[in-house]
Parts: C-alpha cells; sequence; structure tokens
C-alpha cells in the first residue's frame, strides 16, 4: 500500500442528494466532471463493471415515461455493481391512489440507498430528499431541473472544447418549459462560458437575463458567434398553449437546417438532449452531420451518472 | 524526525537493478508489459520502461491503473477518493505483467490491483516489482523485486518522493 501523502483537499463531496445545478459549486461539478472521465474509461473495457458500488442498492422511481435516461442510470448503477430496481408509476401503487412519499418511504424501507427519480412536479425531487434518510437523484423534476443531463452536456462541452472558459453556448427552442436548459445555464454560468438563449418571445421566461444570460429572438443574428447550439426538443406534449402559429413556422425561424448551418462557425458543435422531432428542430442531415455530438452525449451521459451515483452513495448516512 | 534511507543516486541504482532483474527473470522482453500503479507506481513503471529500453533495445507496453475503484475500504476512506484515470490501451491476455507500485506494506492496494488487471484479460503470469518493501503484510502477497528492504514500526510512514511529483527524488521514514 502507498503511504505516501496524497494531495490534501480541504473539499469534500457530502451531498447525499443531487437535486440541482443550481445547488453545486464549481467545485462540486468539477469533481463530477473529473470522476467522469474516468468512468467513461470503464464503460469502454471489455469487462464493463466495477466493484466501487457493490452491495449498493440503487432504485429507479420514474413517474414520466423516459428510456433514455431510465436505461443510462441502470447502467450507470450496474456498471458500478450496485443492484437496481425498476418502478413506474404505471405499474406502482401511485395508480391506486397512493402518495409519493408514502410510494418512496416504501422503498426506503427495502433499505435501497439511492432513489432516482423523475416527476411531472418541480421540486418533487427536494420534496422527497428532505422526508428520506436515502440519496435522491433529480432525474427531472417537471419544468425545474435536470441535473445529470447539464452536467453530461457541460461534460461533452468541455471534450470537445477543452475548457469552459469563454465558450459561446447558445440554448435554442423552448426555454420556458426546458428543466434542461436550467440545468445547462446553472452549471455553464459557473463554469465561465458564455451563455444566449434564443426562441419565440412566448416561450423564453420573462427576466431571464438576470441570472446571466443573453438573450436573443433571432437565431440568424447570433448564430455566428456560436461554439456550441444546445437545440432543445419542441415539447409537442407541452404546447397546448399555442406558443406559436405553427409547427412549420417554429422550423422556419429556429430549426436548424442545412442552411441555416452555413451562417454558423465552421467547428460549432450540435448538441440536444433527445428525442429529436428530426425536421422541426433540428434536420436530418445537421443531426447525422459531422459536427453532430448528440451520440457522445449519450455515451457521456452513462458516464456522467456513474459519477453523481458514485458520489451520492458514498456519503455515509 | 524525517530519515533518509534512499537518496537520488540510490534510487537510480535500485531501479537499475530491478530492471535486470525482470529481464533475468523472464528471458528478455517477450511478452512482458509493465503496469504501474497510480500515483507513484506510475514514475517508477515509467523509469523501469526506459531502462529496459537501454539494456534490450526493445520497448515493453506500459500501463496506468488506478485501484481505487476496487479498495476494500473505499467507503472508509477519510479523504475525498479521487478517481483517476486507468490506461492500458494493450491485450492482457497470455502477457507476463510487471504491477509496479512505489511502497508494499499491508499488500491490500495490490489485492485490489491484481482484481483489477483480471478485468482486463488473463496474464500468463503476473509478478510484483516495488520500491520499499517496509513490512507489516495484512494479506499473503510479496514482491519479486525488490529495491530496498526497510524494516519500518507501524507508526511510521515511507515517504517516496520522486522530482516528477514531488521536486526532489529520496525516501524517507518519518514518524506518524
Amino acid at each position: 500500500m502507498t503511504d505516501t501523502p496524497k494531495a490534501k483537499t480541504e473539499f469534500r463531496w457530502t451531498r447525499k442528494d443531487l437535486l440541482s445545478v443550481e445547488e453545486l459549486s464549481r467545485e462540486e461539478i468539477e469533481l463530477i466532471l473529473q470522476t467522469a472521465e474516468s468512468f467513461k474509461e470503464v464503460s469502454s473495457r471489455e469487462v464493463k463493471k466495477v466493484p466501487a458500488l457493490r452491495g449498493k442498492t440503487v432504485a429507479n422511481l420514474f413517474f414520466e415515461s423516459s428510456t433514455r435516461t431510465r436505461t443510462s442510470f441502470e447502467l450507470a448503477a450496474k456498471r458500478l455493481s450496485a443492484d437496481l430496481v425498476n418502478f413506474s408509476s404505471s405499474a406502482s401503487s401511485t395508480s391506486k391512489g397512493e402518495s409519493l412519499s408514502d410510494t418512496a418511504k416504501n422503498i426506503e424501507a427495502m433499505n435501497v440507498d439511492t432513489i432516482v427519480m423523475r416527476h411531472s412536479s418541480s421540486g418533487s425531487a427536494e420534496y422527497l430528499a428532505k422526508k428520506l434518510k436515502v440519496g435522491v437523484i433529480n432525474a427531472g423534476d417537471g419544468i425545474h431541473e435536470h441535473p445529470t443531463q447539464g452536467l453530461l452536456d457541460i461534460f461533452t462541452i468541455r471534450e470537445k472544447k477543452k475548457s469552459l472558459e469563454g465558450v459561446r453556448v447558445c440554448l435554442v427552442g423552448d426555454i420556458l418549459h426546458s428543466r434542461v436548459a436550467r440545468s445547462n445555464i446553472w452549471g455553464l454560468l459557473k463554469l465561465g462560458a458564455k451563455v444566449t438563449v434564443c426562441g419565440p418571445p412566448t416561450l423564453i421566461p420573462a427576466k431571464i437575463e438576470q441570472l446571466g444570460v443573453e438573450v436573443s429572438y433571432d437565431l440568424d443574428k447570433v448564430i455566428k458567434d456560436q461554439d456550441v447550439l444546445n437545440i432543445l426538443r419542441i415539447q409537442l406534449e407541452r404546447q397546448k398553449g399555442a406558443f406559436f402559429p405553427s409547427i412549420r413556422e417554429y422550423a422556419a425561424e429556429y430549426g436548424i437546417s442545412k442552411e441555416r448551418m452555413l451562417k454558423a462557425k465552421k467547428d460549432v458543435i450540435i448538441m440536444h438532449p433527445g428525442p429529436i422531432n428530426r425536421g422541426v428542430e433540428l434536420a436530418a442531415e445537421v443531426a447525422d452531420g459531422p459536427q453532430s455530438v448528440i451520440l457522445d452525449q449519450v455515451t457521456n451521459g452513462v458516464a456522467v451518472r456513474m459519477a453523481v451515483l458514485f458520489h451520492t452513495t458514498m456519503v455515509e448516512r | 524526525m524525517n530519515k533518509l534511507v534512499l537518496d537520488s543516486p540510490s534510487i537510480e541504482r535500485a531501479a537499475t537493478r530491478m530492471a535486470h532483474e525482470i529481464l533475468e527473470k523472464n528471458n528478455g522482453v517477450d511478452g512482458l508489459c509493465l503496469i504501474g500503479i497510480q500515483t507513484r507506481g506510475v514514475i517508477l513503471a515509467q523509469r523501469l520502461e526506459k531502462i529496459i529500453e537501454k539494456i534490450s533495445h526493445a520497448k515493453v507496453p506500459i500501463g496506468i491503473l488506478d485501484i481505487n475503484l476496487y479498495r476494500d475500504d473505499l467507503t472508509k476512506v477519510a479523504e475525498q477518493p479521487i478517481i483517476h484515470k486507468t490506461e492500458i490501451n494493450f491485450d492482457l491476455d497470455n502477457k507476463i505483467v510487471v504491477l509496479v507500485d512505489d511502497v508494499l506494506y499491508t499488500g491490500r492496494t495490490i489485492r485490489s490491483a491484481l482484481d483489477a488487471i483480471v478485468d482486463f484479460g488473463r496474464p500468463k503470469r503476473i509478478e510484483l516489482a516495488v520500491l520499499i518493501d517496509r513490512g507489516h503484510r495484512e494479506l499473503p502477497i510479496r514482491a519479486d523485486f525488490v529495491g530496498k528492504n526497510i524494516p519500518t514500526s507501524d507508526n511510521e510512514i515511507v515517504h517516496v518522493h520522486f522530482t516528477e511529483t514531488d521536486k526532489v527524488e529520496e525516501v524517507v521514514v518519518a514518524q506518524k
């Protein structure tokens, strides 16, 4: 055993929960990113498994449908040797009228270590974290935050652009309903990126510039300066309020077409949290084009979620 | 009070001898590879690699191993565990792996490293090279190549300092 002194840092990860990127310090974000870099290598091995969380149990508790995020968390837990159980709202007793905290307390009573939750109500993750002793990872709460998506977006940008300092990132689309946008904004600003949000005025929250972002309603004007275009999904299920006249008009104004790409920087990267509405917010040629890092985001998602599960589950309860 | 046990020239001589012994025991570089354990095991492995190249005019593959995820006391360590990179970019099947670390003490790091290595393949043989063997083993593990045996007591700490990481080149024994 090496008993030479390690680099001593005062800093130590102490959160059993990950509820938002807003609550994280720059140091905490950087620790997650650094750990994720090492975990990315694990997924490229022949044996894609390390025993770090052996004997721990993670529960996926998804009240909104999701395949990508749930599977990503599932693989992340399994590659760390944790056991994993899936609960979905339709198959669980919430459909029989059980309350959220009762469902969660029952899972806790089965000695689970960490609960990964997605819920349509903003603040539900924080509510649960206060009620439970087990760790709670927010996998998306309403229109509030989706912290692991924000972190994996930041990880991908850092991987492609080396650093976040001074990098110009534009979030395009429905900022109002986007928890991904909010997690991105908090994290990007903390790491020194310059953030612009761009979309129809009806889908940009009032006073969002107070967070420290620039606001634009004209994509053609701002596109030429951007290093990263993070294209948000037009959430068709949340568009009942007539926020824009038609899907076609939205695509014409804010969709990333082949023609619009000609106005962008040569080395711009295109990101999208998925699932893509091809031909609406993103043209197929662009989504599959050389500047697209959309599948890198998916790969990195597993590594980032491994890092989050690792650090939160290791905290003593 | 720090007691100097190896100075810079002695470290160099010890490493040179270990490189010779590795080549002698394995009849050359055929199938040989080195894997250094983060952090100072990696530096020692790099030095052994250079010396082996000088002696035998052949390059041996070298890998980096971080054993933190395989520790048996991962949840109990006092400091923030920092997970460093593992980089083994070559096939380990049927290779002779020389595992390299700076200090051999309880043997638990090596136990973790053995677990990690088998996740990468099935080497023909695994050997162990350490700069310092300080005794106090808690597991049935021994080194094949040792720079220097230093009898220590449990309340002493062995500090290996390499220029690359610590700006000085020395091995000292200090009181806890």
